[in-house]
């Protein structure tokens, strides 16, 4: 698996890009593949507050139902619309368009004591 | 107990399959993809390792006598080379599995029973044998490849030397010609609801048999798109629709329950067939795109009114597809909702046949 080094990751498999104090918060590469193919996901509504580690949502693949937490606290400011109609992006693309939710974060320095990729990647194949 | 591999396990390793615990074996539960996979399946030919499920052979001269009263459809209609769904029953009118019956020639049946209910299987037919009926398990020395799809019977006869009796016989009739050039006893059933075979071979040829597939076109398939075609094609699963407790009326099975013969647990079938059941094995259609997971529940107008025993993501109708035992009086067309975490999904109750093959 290919974790992009410039994000920043959690045990529960998710990834975080922080701009400024936007994180933009999606699965891995790996929590993807173990999925299977995705067919729909629960997004927060705009607006709510999240607590780091809180679920909010699930991610649902023809096998399984996955929680999603949250790897930093803050609010929701953007979900991603175009995975209502496509939620196969988070299987194809899972660093990119395949991205869930946008949080303006509580303390952006939060996100420094997430794991790196090398860390991550430790995870994710033992 | 550890875990079993059947003898094709090393050409599902090859193959890039992700492999999981099921029914005491390690099986593939997907290749490329669960949804690529029934499309596979759906549009052209798919293969199944199903060397799990359990054969054996019943040879005796009371053997048909044997199998009228341990099984629930009509033994006796059976002629030479043909076969039925079947339920083995219990003795309070419940199922103790779900099987295939074929009749092979005069005093001799093949048997096949789930992986899960093997040892049950087994021993539960060993207690009923008061008719002096040999039974053999040939499960370990043979191997058992589905092939489905409405490409499957093609393909299978355009490798064998008897092609035009693959493309000939009826569904659930039997073919015995060499497939690449490997015996196989082929059997016009499957568990998709597409047309196909299943194929028996000795274990030591089942590699060179799926690979000889693989190559003429054959896409493998593993246990997550048989999961969804079984549900999307309305049947039941042993352990989700039936078990010892489920009257076989009340999860629609009353077309493999002969009416004019006596078996165990005939008593307790008979009288739901005259007197209906309290719930109903039915459809549930979701609206959205959610996933219905067993153990669920179904309202109607804020009424509790079953729970669902089987779920998946149906890729034919874009929505999420269950299986649950309904109250008896709510009827199809239903609106319904399923709760899903805490939130009511709106659904519909439906034919439990979701999808039926158009040829």
């Amino acid at each position: 698996m290919n974790n992009p080094p410039d994000l920043k990751y959690t045990k529960s498999h998710e990834w975080v890009r922080l701009e400024g104090d936007v994180a933009t918060i999606g699965i891995t590469d790996h929590a993807q593949s173990e999925l299977g193919d995705i067919v729909f996901i629960d997004m927060p509504e705009v607006g709510r507050a999240l607590q780091a580690e809180e679920s909010f949502g699930t991610v649902e693949s023809v096998k399984t139902v996955s929680d999603l937490y949250a790897p930093i606290a803050g609010e929701v400011i953007a979900v991603n619309e175009a995975l209502g109609a496509r939620s196969e992006l988070v299987n194809t693309a899972p660093f990119g368009e395949g991205w869930l939710v946008k949080v303006r974060v509580s303390n952006p320095a939060d996100v420094d004591a997430l794991l790196d990729a090398d860390a991550y990647t430790v995870i994710a194949e033992a | 107990m550890a875990d079993l591999t059947t003898p094709l396990h090393d050409a599902h390793v090859a193959f890039g399959a992700r492999i999981v615990p099921f029914a005491g074996y390690l099986m593939p539960v997907q290749y490329a993809g669960v949804l690529a996979e029934a499309k596979a399946v759906r549009e052209g030919a798919g293969m199944f390792d199903v060397s799990h499920m359990a054969r054996l052979w019943f040879r005796g001269e009371r053997v048909l006598e044997f199998l009228e009263w341990i099984t629930t459809n009509d033994v006796a209609a059976l002629a030479d080379g043909r076969g039925q769904y079947s339920l083995l029953p219990n003795a309070t009118g419940g199922v103790v599995d779900d099987i295939i019956v074929y009749r092979v020639a005069e005093g001799a049946f093949r048997m096949v029973v789930n992986a899960a209910n093997h040892a049950k299987d087994v021993a539960w037919i060993s207690s009923q044998n008061r008719f002096h009926v040999t039974v053999t398990d040939d499960t370990d020395a043979t191997v058992m490849i589905a092939v489905q799809g409405p490409d499957a019977t093609g393909v299978l006869a355009k490798g064998a030397t008897d092609g035009q009796a693959l493309r000939e016989a009826p569904t659930f009739g039997i073919v015995e010609t060499d497939i690449h050039g490997v015996p196989c006893f082929c059997m016009r059933s499957g568990y998709t609801g597409e047309d196909g075979y299943e194929l028996v071979c000795a274990a030591e040829r089942g590699i060179e048999l799926w690979n000889a597939l693989a190559a003429a076109g054959v896409v493998s398939c593993g246990l997550g798109a048989r999961d969804l075609l079984r549900v999307e094609a309305g049947l039941p699963l042993y352990g989700h629709e039936l078990n010892d407790d489920v009257n076989p009326i009340s999860a629609g099975l009353g077309w493999v329950v002969g009416k004019e013969k006596a078996f165990i647990g005939c008593g307790p079938i008979n009288e739901a067939r005259t007197n209906g059941t309290p719930t109903k094995l039915q459809g549930v259609r979701l609206e959205g795109k959610r996933l219905p997971q067993p153990g669920m529940r179904v309202f109607v107008d804020g009424r509790e009114v079953g729970v669902i025993t089987s779920g998946v993501y149906s890729p034919i109708l874009e929505a999420g597809i269950a299986f649950a035992f309904i109250a008896s009086d709510v009827k199809l067309g239903t609106p319904a909702t399923v709760e899903i975490r805490g939130k009511h999904e709106p659904a519909t109750i439906v034919s439990k046949r979701f999808w039926k093959r158009a040829y």
